[in-house]
């Protein structure tokens, strides 16, 4: 069975429903009844409505309701929230302006939804939303967040002084000012991180289905964590008691964060489907995807970081703004503080460190975590920096990474966090000789011949996973407990269920959990079956985000196999007439070690479930639930190295290689592992050289449909060569870290760095097209 | 309203639907065939690839009417009973899937771009070929890698062994 247990690279068992069409995503779920939703959208960043005139629409054929914000309001649905509280550096608490799901009295980005329409057909709806009249008085607009904060600048909320969410500060001020001061060399640099849209390919989407006769509500929804849209809508929404109301998230397609999140849609599908008497159905189309769904980064940053006479770092003081949008997304707060200020040491050892965030509100969509969240935004400033440190000091970029790396642990960062384990330079070494760095020189000489200008970079990340134990957030802000739950059925034939709380969405749950299970057990991987994504299946759990479900939804699944494990041994040891600490569990039975005695695995299920022989005072049946709480994140780390080549002709930049050396502790599966840091790192690259999300000055969105916004293509990207170096985590029973964001932390700065490298130049904004490369080139 | 006929999965179907009904539509709702997706309105993801008469077409950028009279085959059509298309196959082998949601599409692309490409594939004309395909999930690296081992299984199969031999 070693073959399908941990460590192997077992091909999926989700794979054949999607490889042949059997998938079930929302779109593809029918409700008897069901109806189809279209939501009215404000064609305007910011406006007062004056007046919605629904007549018209109601007429339409096939219309069954059009409904606005102000019967929503009636109804006691509550505002959109945010669950993370950061109070700014004076003690006040965040200033969380009013978000309405359908907006009754002001827009404030140009996709805020003012009503829904229902109707027989989508066309229906989408012909009767264009004939709702919505009488809006235009407001200025402001879309950067820099300009947010100026004086004279358009206000938002009421709530929210001069845009101002909070200005919130992490580190010691002082010791870091004293250390720039009396530093041997400063390096100084303006660091903007773009703004990206998440698009995963399957456009978010919910039905919603009141049930009259139980007067019970289900939902299904584009979720990565079902049961907290559950909590949030029940608790916070007032759509309905937990008890009655059920969240369903069926398969679905990618969500890299922009999932997480209870928008405004699955809100208004379920009240509507109460409201109209029908189930409600609603699936974005691309443009309302890039409109509404949550956006990513959005950073403006100052850095100034600190070297004595030894290329030592001695201090690092950064001074970032944040846009957050129009509205405050569930967990937009922590994204530019714990999930980003914390991680702002690094690999390295750096004794003083400040950092100064201001959230601002824009005329833009919302912004919220995105695949890495946070952590892309701290490594994209400290990797470039330390980079253009290197050529300002004259030394080897890797040589000066090497000297300051942190190489005892644990390790105390000035900023909350404490690394566990980790080898930074093992990673360094293997990215270095994959890459053929010392082979670097010659390769340039040539292109340069060719007429080619290369270049080459490298970004040494580190991030923080497994989020997040539950007291440490809480004391941090968070409004949720961040553990996991598992629970394990074994069958009276001996398959086995595993209900998890963490939610695949294309990480391969359903093959990695259950060669966990295959492992200790020794039972064939078939016979064992997880269960996630239904409310009324699973007890609570957390979902799927920040790399968790290795490191922490895995770990509850261990919580549970270990009781399973020790209901089992006594049940065969009672059968086998020996002691329970003799039995042993090998090849799916159950032997008295050292003999041939053994009942095997089915056969002691059976024996629990007919209870007709069990040791004195055992309950019968074999099914253990556990909650498993980390006590610690975990710190996958690496070392990513890309090599570029620049046509300064044309501005075209090709990516000759990259390569990835990463560190993230025990491995379940390489293959899917290999599979997340493939996708992270064409999401970093996107970042870097293709992608961002653009507002003109009023506040439409430029971007907002693949041929204006770059996705990454095939033909954009190399095939990456991968490799691990791992220390195991000391904080989890299977020494996971996490494999799901590495990719798009480490690899954007490698691509500027090398870009930069390319072109001789200290700044570039990303994305690095063809005519922003082309005029750097020039200017060279 | 159009009458319409045409052959889906080699069964023969008429219906009647509005004008504007798009194919891909006709598919998912007509004839729940939900393995078809919708990823963009613009005809660039490629998650509605289908073979219309024997050639990948974007089902997004063809109306049901226009499709009367052809042959249709859809992701559900493509496996041989229970024995996988050797391109469903290859992306199960390789990981050339993560979410699931564009992977239809890119079976549907793949197996038209292996039977365009008799002579074999590299991997610079499977790159260029996948143009008109969008994943945001693998980064490309294992579809990629899935591609080119069908065309090899696919070229192996259909060459007698003697003439390989040759």
């Amino acid at each position: 069975m070693g073959m399908e247990g941990i460590g192997a690279r077992v091909t999926r068992k989700e794979d054949k429903r999607f490889i042949t069409g059997s998938g079930r995503y929302v779109d593809d779920m029918v409700v008897p009844g069901m109806k189809h939703a279209v939501f009215v959208r404000s064609p305007h960043a910011h406006a007062q409505i004056k007046k919605i005139d629904v007549k018209g629409a109601q007429a339409m054929p096939g219309v069954i309701a059009v409904l606005t914000g102000k019967e929503l309001k009636a109804d006691g649905i509550g505002n959109l929230i945010c669950g993370w509280m950061i109070h700014s550096k004076d003690g006040s608490p965040m200033k969380m302006g009013a978000w309405s799901p359908l907006a009754f009295d002001r827009v404030r980005y140009v996709g805020d939804a003012v009503a829904i329409v229902i109707a027989d057909t989508k066309g229906e709806a989408r012909d009767a939303a264009e004939a709702v009249e919505v009488t809006y008085k235009e407001l200025k607009a402001v879309v950067d967040a820099v300009k947010a904060l100026e004086k004279g600048a358009p206000q938002l909320h009421p709530e929210a002084d001069g845009n101002l969410i909070f200005d919130w500060e992490i580190g010691d001020a002082k010791a870091t000012d004293a250390a720039i001061k009396a530093a041997h060399h400063v390096t100084r640099m303006k660091i903007v991180n773009n703004r990206l849209v998440p698009n995963a390919m399957e456009p978010r989407a919910a039905l919603g289905h009141y049930d009259k006769g139980d007067d019970h509500y289900t939902c299904w929804t584009t979720s990565q964590n079902p049961h907290v849209a559950r909590l949030v809508m029940s608790a916070f929404y007032n759509v309905a008691p937990e008890n009655k109301l059920r969240v369903i998230a069926p398969d679905v397609g990618g969500g890299f964060g922009s999932k997480i999140f209870i928008y405004p849609e699955e809100v208004v599908c379920l009240w509507a489907s109460k409201k109209a008497g029908v189930p409600v159905k609603w699936v974005a189309d691309r443009t309302e995807s890039f409109l509404t769904d949550a956006h990513g980064r959005d950073h403006h940053s100052t850095v100034e970081m600190a070297f004595d006479k030894n290329n030592r770092i001695t201090g690092l003081k950064v001074d970032t703004v944040a846009n957050l949008g129009a509205y405050m997304s569930l967990f937009s707060s922590s994204v530019p503080t714990y999930l980003y200020a914390t991680l702002l040491s690094g690999q390295y050892n750096i004794p003083a460190i400040h950092a100064n965030v201001r959230t601002v509100y824009t005329n833009t969509a919302p912004v919220d975590a995105y695949r890495g969240a946070g952590r892309p935004e701290a490594t994209y400033l400290l990797e470039r920096t330390m980079e253009t440190a290197a050529r300002e000091l004259g030394v080897s970029p890797a040589e000066l990474r090497r000297a300051n790396f942190i190489t005892q642990f644990p390790h105390q960062t000035p900023v909350i966090m404490c690394y566990d384990a980790g080898d930074y330079g093992a990673s360094l070494d293997a990215a270095m000789k994959a890459a053929d760095y010392a082979g670097f020189a010659k390769r340039r000489d040539k292109a340069r011949k060719a007429g080619k200008l290369r270049g080459i970079g490298m970004s040494c990340y580190i991030e923080a996973c497994g989020i997040a134990p539950s007291a440490a957030v809480g004391s941090l802000g968070a409004g949720v407990g961040l553990w996991e739950s598992a629970e394990v059925r074994v069958n009276a034939v001996g398959t086995i269920e595993v209900l998890t709380g963490s939610h695949s969405h294309g990480q391969g749950h359903e093959t990695t959990f259950a060669q966990l299970v295959a492992g200790r057990f020794g039972v064939p991987i078939d016979s064992i079956s997880i269960v996630h994504g239904d409310t009324d299946k699973v007890q609570m759990g957390m979902g799927t985000y920040g790399s968790r479900s290795g490191a922490v939804g895995m770990s509850a699944i261990v919580k549970a196999l270990d009781k399973v494990e020790a209901k089992a041994k006594k049940i065969a040891a009672h059968l086998l007439e020996a002691d329970e600490g003799d039995i042993v569990i090998e090849n799916g039975a159950l032997k008295v070690a050292g003999t041939d005695k053994n009942v095997p695995w089915f056969q002691m299920a059976l024996a629990a479930y007919t209870a007709h022989n069990l040791p004195g005072g055992m309950e019968a049946g074999l099914k253990e639930t556990a909650f498993y709480d980390p006590t610690n994140f975990t710190f996958p780390a690496g070392c990513y190295i890309c090599e570029v080549e620049v046509d300064p002709e044309t501005g075209v930049t090709e990516i000759i290689q990259f390569v990835a050396a990463d560190d993230f502790g025990n491995i379940i599966n390489p293959m899917i592992v290999e599979g997340q840091v493939h996708g992270g790192i064409a999401q970093g690259v996107g970042q870097a050289m293709l992608e961002g999300a653009y507002y003109d000055p009023s506040g439409q969105l430029l971007t907002a449909s693949y041929m204006d916004y770059t996705m990454p293509r095939a033909d954009d990207l190399p095939s990456f060569k991968v490799s691990t170096s791992n220390t195991p985590c000391p904080g989890n029973p299977l020494g996971i870290k996490g494999c799901g964001e590495a990719g798009a932390i480490g690899s954007p700065p490698a691509v500027i760095n090398a870009l930069t490298d390319a072109l001789g130049i200290a700044d570039f904004t990303m994305p690095a097209s063809p005519s922003r490369v082309w005029a750097a080139a020039q200017k060279h | 309203m159009s009458d319409i006929s045409l052959s889906v999965n080699g069964r023969q179907v008429r219906a009647t639907v509005e004008d504007r009904t798009l194919l891909v539509h006709f598919l998912r709702e007509h004839q729940g065939l939900t393995g078809t997706h919708v990823g963009c309105d613009t005809s660039q993801c490629g998650a509605c690839v289908v073979h219309v008469d024997g050639k990948a077409v974007k089902s997004c950028s063809m109306l049901a009417a226009q499709a009367s009279g052809s042959t249709v085959v859809t992701i559900e059509g493509i496996a041989n009973g229970a024995d996988l298309h050797p391109v469903q196959a290859a992306f199960k082998e390789h990981h050339g899937l993560q979410c699931g949601f564009c992977t239809p599409g890119m079976i549907m692309t793949a197996t038209d771009m292996i039977s365009r490409h008799p002579e074999g594939l590299d991997e610079a004309t499977v790159r260029a070929e996948l143009e008109g395909n969008i994943c945001r999930c693998t980064g490309y690296h294992n579809i990629v890698k899935a591609i080119l081992a069908a065309s090899q299984a696919m070229s192996k199969a259909s060459k007698p062994k003697a003439k390989k031999a040759a």
